[in-house]
């Protein structure tokens, strides 16, 4: 078997990565690139622990082949904070104990990014089905749709403030 | 295996046909992959089509909507037009899976899959929709529901390829739906889906109608004697009775982990009746 | 044990009962924590693992000559890798059967060999090579088949314990429980009405998402180190030393951040097996299971057949209670059979209470504890039928239940004699709550059941050190599934009067600390929080030395205030007190460094209940359940980290929605499972639920200087017969075998309007 050799964009910066035709972004992201934040629970697309943007499409890293990716842009947990300040749904998982063990938290932040990201003032209903891909087995959903509601209302806050200063 | 991604179908048809062992195609990817982890198969060659030219298209028609094969259901469910015009094969579409699954799967692979249970495919039979299929001896259009054959069959010849679905113009005071039944709210396989869809005249009488059904035999099924019991009809409660027994007649499914031949078969006139319902207010009925 | 706190119920607290930030927070959010897979050694193999097609088979033999020969395959293991050294510990046996199959593969799944290869890829290949020769066994997955006498037997050498008599023939049924006082047939003749019923639920799996993970790295001198992902590693150390002969002290063991656990990784699967391919090969070996292999090789919980008998008097006041319970708990002995037996009528004050539980094998993978172990299953057949007695006496169910509820000074159906319980409380509290009163909608109906948990303490060993900062590091042995070191930190700061911030929790691996039990039976906060507690004490007094030294005044002058020394009175001498930080800050001076320490064994473990209230809207065309509305009122003792406490009760009721609706195993004709999946093993997603409401009662624990008591398994006991009394109140139809699948309950329906027309 010879390597396939990507150039690809993650979390915006240029990586290159030589990949076997059948490893899944995921593998790659893990075992060759050591971003370990997307975690594998299934390998079959039926837990969203492994979620990242493909062009900043929600999707499972996977159910994408490594090779698929050349030329477009990856986005994963470990870009989701810029520098030192949290994004505001990290910091609000934070404060609303919306983590217990914590492995499905990547996939779950990256899910809740990208639909808040397309529904900045989803109902609960919206987010409850929105984030129906990803599972948690520690909290029963509670706290992470109120810590999302708790992002979303910040977030549209500090628009709101940012458009006043406009 | 191998990896292609070749810009046009004639060569990604070219390398399918000239593949000596196990070929497959990537779309989405989101049954692909999985079948590939699960070790159910080992591809020697995988042609990935999405880099080809008017895969990821929708392109409005004069006579409807050509859908690319490799477009998501994430972008059949912001098609506004599209979605005005056939929302119950959107709705169907945007079944499949989670937001993550959304993001990748396509109408096309849920066709050539052939699972029974597809959610797209008894939406696409009730609107009558057609894949064009491109192979190494050119192009030819053929009803969705000659393309599956039994669970994990189709009629694809070696190297043929979906390259599109088209989907016809919506005809007026016309209307489709798509329900399907799970056990949970989301996440799951159809354990019943039933796509309808419904045309009725100034009225409210049914003047054509087409109704299928999944997931409750080896392949989505197009019911013509439920149809038979709506044309002619506006609908009232002895024509849904009859739409549903029909639907139970046309049933001959298999008891398994997702739920048992009788559960199917009920529930299949439950849901018949009530996609029925919808694609007529969607048509303008009451 | 005697604790210096009596007035738990009415101290004040600073930071216990506050929701700080949890420190490890940070890491979880930005993907950096580590769990079982996210580690790798330099040079690592990848393994994989050979498992059995069959549900019963005998191994003829196994060939693995090619597979070793295959370029880039570095070991392989089978049964001859793994000697008997467990010199008669049959329990020991049984885990050493388990991780690698002997004589015979006893459920689908059963490991047979292991390969190392220097990629995944390989490995594969490699399992492809090795040739195993089986004699497929008539197999048995269903517990009442299994107790058959006709029934295929899994273990020649398993005869019945707990008998009377030795039976003559081996048989599945392990062992015979019994437990109750009073004269139960008495008190059925004293009752005005009998009911009798049976149930069924079915094994439900724990589905923790992070499957089972580790890296072993083994030298040839017989020391090594494992990572890996565990509830318990301390557990994991001593399980692999025995099973391998290795000396404790010389296997290291870390605990990676673990993705769930709640019971599932309380034993060993994979580790013993890395351990022993990474010796064979030299070279670290990462092993990390598929979910399929998750779902068909770890445990899940028994599946169970009860009966159970109540009888009443008119005026509602139970005479005698008696149930029979029946668990498989796969192809070895060990189901929680005897907790459900224990567990069952628990939570009511009984004159004459019976249960007999059997313990039964079948070929299925080997059980393990799940959350509560054994006590949702009888709580589900013993509520359901209390909200059917209640029915017939036309009482309101939460009367018939406060009536009979269980209280200080009640002997339990198990035993002991209560002391302050919160079970009238939670029953009290859930009557006068709004949701008891709100109004229910069309196809709705609203149940509600009381459970119980025992609770554990168990061995915990702390060690606290103060570095010349002032702050303070703790270091645990109990792995955090669920955010208990934010607890530990708490209790920590409380004690020693300094802030939250100032604390950190880690936990440490098997060499830097005593032994440790497992993340378990709802002890982590209770016990190694009480460790940090006494470790604190002992820091303080050391804290207290140092002052003394420093002012040149007797230890006893020095007394312990708010996070300051302070001379103990007038007599003691004039000195402005002294902070923690400053005492650190001179402690290179006054003797070296601070540190505290606390090892034992806690006892006083106080036991927990709860009652959950449920609505749900039964769709009755299609037998489709959607819960409406819960709510769970459970007893914390104290709740240290409300939020955590909140996030326990949560998770405990939807893993309890699950088996109750969606969750099982189904079996094939064959034997093999055909739901391995978390497509098809149905575990409750984000839109099925509705907010899980919570409200804690505390009720002080007298074991615990704080009041603590375990939060963490409780919330999964009520639910299977809160949702079971919900659906049977919409429709008219008691539920009595789980899960109540839509196929299921249709059917059901469809039988009672059947009956009801004819």
């Amino acid at each position: 078997m010879s390597g396939i050799h990507v150039t690809t964009k993650i979390n915006g910066d240029e990586v290159q990565f030589v990949c076997e035709a059948d490893e899944s972004l995921l593998d790659v992201l893990r075992n060759r690139l050591g971003l370990t934040g997307a975690k594998e629970g299934c390998g079959t697309g039926d837990c969203g622990a492994c979620s990242v943007t493909v062009d900043g499409r929600l999707t499972c890293s996977c159910l994408v082949l490594g090779a698929e990716v050349d030329g477009h842009d990856i986005g994963t947990i470990e870009g989701m904070a810029m520098g030192d300040e949290l994004h505001p749904l990290q910091k609000k998982f934070i404060e609303h104990a919306a983590l217990q063990c914590g492995i499905c938290t990547p996939g779950f932040l990256v899910a809740a990014k990208a639909l808040l990201d397309h529904n900045p003032e989803p109902t609960e209903t919206e987010i409850r089905f929105g984030l129906a891909g990803n599972l948690c087995r520690c909290t029963g959903y509670d706290k992470i749709v109120r810590a999302v509601q708790a992002a979303a209302e910040e977030m549209n806050s500090a628009k709101k403030i940012q458009q006043k200063v406009a | 295996m191998r990896y292609e991604s070749p810009t046009s179908f004639k060569a990604a048809a070219e390398l399918l046909s000239k593949e000596k062992g196990q070929a497959f195609i990537l779309a989405g990817g989101t049954d692909l992959l999985v079948r590939m982890r699960t070790g159910f198969i080992e591809p020697d060659l995988v042609v990935d089509i999405k880099r080809i030219g008017g895969s990821r298209e929708i392109k409005k028609t004069e006579s409807g909507f050509k859908i690319g094969a490799a477009v998501s259901g994430a972008e059949l469910g912001e098609h506004k037009a599209l979605k005005k015009a056939w929302p119950g094969v959107v709705e169907a579409a945007n079944l499949i899976g989670s937001k993550q699954v959304q993001g990748r799967c396509t109408m096309a692979g849920n066709l050539c899959n052939a699972s029974p249970a597809a959610d797209s495919v008894p939406a696409l039979v009730a609107a009558g929709a057609k894949a064009v299929i491109v192979g190494p001896k050119g192009k030819r259009k053929v009803a969705v529901e000659e393309i599956p054959t039994g669970p994990g069959k189709t009629s694809l010849k070696k190297g043929e390829i979906v390259e599109s679905i088209i989907l016809p113009k919506r005809a007026p005071k016309s209307g489709d739906a798509y329900l399907r039944f799970i056990p949970r709210s989301e996440m799951d396989i159809a354990v019943v889906g039933v796509g309808v869809n419904v045309t009725l005249d100034a009225k409210g009488i049914v003047t054509k109608a087409r109704v299928a059904l999944g997931a409750v035999a080896p392949t989505v099924r197009l019911v013509p004697a439920a149809a038979k019991a709506l044309i002619g009809t506006k609908m009232e409660d002895a024509a849904l009775d009859k739409l549903a027994e029909a639907c139970a007649a046309a049933c001959s499914p298999i008891d398994d982990k997702r739920g048992t031949r009788e559960f199917r078969i009920k529930v299949a006139g439950v849901l018949a009746r009530r996609a029925a319902i919808i694609a007529r207010q969607r048509a303008g009925g009451k | 044990m005697p604790l210096d706190n009596p007035s738990a119920n009415t101290r004040k607290y600073k930071l216990v009962g506050t929701r700080p930030d949890r420190q490890d927070g940070f890491d979880k959010v930005t993907g950096r924590a580590k769990f079982g897979a996210d580690a790798v050694a330099p040079g690592q193999l990848a393994g994989s693992i050979l498992r059995s097609p069959h549900a019963h088979a005998r191994i003829r033999s196994i060939d693995t000559s090619k597979a070793e020969k295959l370029a880039g395959v570095k070991a392989v293991v089978t049964r001859a890798d793994f000697p008997d050294k467990t010199a008669g510990d049959s329990g020991l046996f049984d885990i050493l059967t388990n991780i690698m199959a002997r004589d015979k593969a006893l459920y689908e799944g059963h490991a047979v060999a292991a390969v190392a290869a220097v990629s995944p890829a390989v490995a594969k290949q490699a399992l492809k090579l090795i040739k195993v020769d089986y004699e497929v066994l008539p197999h048995v997955t269903d517990v009442d088949e299994a107790m058959k006498p006709t029934a295929p037997v899994l273990h020649p050498k398993l005869f019945t314990e707990g008998l009377a008599e030795k039976p003559k023939k081996p048989s599945n049924i392990a062992r015979r429980y019994e437990f109750g006082h009073g004269d139960v047939e008495a008190g059925f003749a004293k009752a005005d009405i009998i009911v009798e019923r049976s149930f069924k639920t079915e094994a439900t799996h724990q589905g923790y998402i992070e499957p089972h993970a580790c890296l072993a790295n083994v030298s040839p001198d017989g020391s090594g180190e494992l990572w890996v992902c565990t509830q318990g590693h301390f557990m994991v150390r001593d399980y692999c030393a025995r099973l391998l002969g290795l000396e404790i002290s010389k296997l290291r063991v870390t605990a990676s951040e673990i993705g769930g656990g709640f019971g599932g990784k309380t034993t060993v699967f994979l580790e013993p097996v890395a351990l022993a391919l990474s010796r064979k090969a030299n070279r670290p070996v990462k092993l990390v299971m598929s979910r399929d292999e998750v779902f068909k090789c770890t445990g899940p919980t028994s599946s169970a057949s009860i009966d159970v008998k109540i009888g009443v008097t008119k005026d509602g006041l139970i005479t005698a209670a008696d149930a029979t319970l029946r668990y498989q708990g796969g192809a070895f002995p060990g189901s929680p059979a005897e907790f459900g037996a224990m567990s069952a009528f628990a939570q009511y004050h009984l004159d004459n209470v019976r249960t007999i539980a059997y313990d039964v094998v079948t070929n299925r993978p080997k059980q393990a504890a799940y959350r509560a172990p054994g006590a949702p299953m009888a709580n589900f057949a013993v509520e359901s039928m209390i909200e059917e007695l209640a029915h017939k006496l036309g009482m309101a169910p939460i009367d018939f239940r406060i009536k009979n509820a269980a209280r200080e000074g009640t002997r339990s159906s198990y035993g002991p004699v209560y002391g302050p319980i919160g079970l009238l409380a939670t029953l009290e509290e859930a009557r006068k709550h709004p949701h008891f009163k709100a109004p229910l909608g069309p196809n709705q109906g609203r149940g509600m059941a009381a459970g119980f948990w025992f609770n554990f303490g168990g061995q915990s060993c702390v060690s606290l050190n103060i570095p010349v900062d002032g702050t303070v590091t703790i270091s645990v042995g109990s792995p955090d599934i669920g955010g208990s070191r934010a607890s530990m930190c708490l209790m920590t700061a409380e004690e020693l009067g300094i802030p939250y911030e100032h604390v950190r929790a880690i936990i440490a691996d098997t060499s830097s600390l005593g032994y440790n039990d497992v993340t378990d039976g709802s002890r982590t906060t209770f016990a190694t929080g009480m460790a940090c507690i006494l470790a604190a004490r002992d820091a303080i007094k050391k804290l207290c030395q140092r002052a003394a030294r420093m002012w040149g005044i007797p230890e006893e002058a020095v007394t312990w205030e708010k996070g300051y020394a302070k001379p103990a009175g007038a007599n003691a001498g004039n000195f402005p007190p002294l902070s923690l930080k400053e005492i650190a800050a001179a402690s290179g001076g006054t003797g070296g460094p601070i540190a505290g320490h606390h090892e034992y064994s806690a006892d006083g473990a106080g036991v927990s209940f709860a009652t959950h209230i449920c609505d749900v809207e039964v769709d009755p065309e299609t037998g489709a359940t959607r819960i409406v509305r819960y709510t769970v009122l459970q007893d914390a003792g104290k709740a240290v980290h409300p939020s955590y406490v909140e996030g326990q009760f949560q998770g405990g009721a939807v893993q309890g929605i699950g088996w109750a609706l969606n969750e099982e195993y189904v079996y094939g004709k064959d034997g093999r499972l055909q739901n391995a999946g978390f497509l098809d093993y149905r575990i409750p997603v984000c839109s099925d639920l509705p907010m899980i409401d919570t409200k804690i009662l505390e009720i002080p624990n007298p074991g615990h200087p704080y009041g603590v008591r375990g939060v963490g398994e409780t919330s999964i006991v009520p639910p299977l017969a809160a949702v079971a009394n919900a659906v049977s109140n919409a429709v008219g139809v008691r539920m009595t075998e789980l899960p109540i699948s839509p196929p299921r309950l249709l059917k059901a329906l469809d039988t009672v309007s059947l009956a009801k027309a004819s």
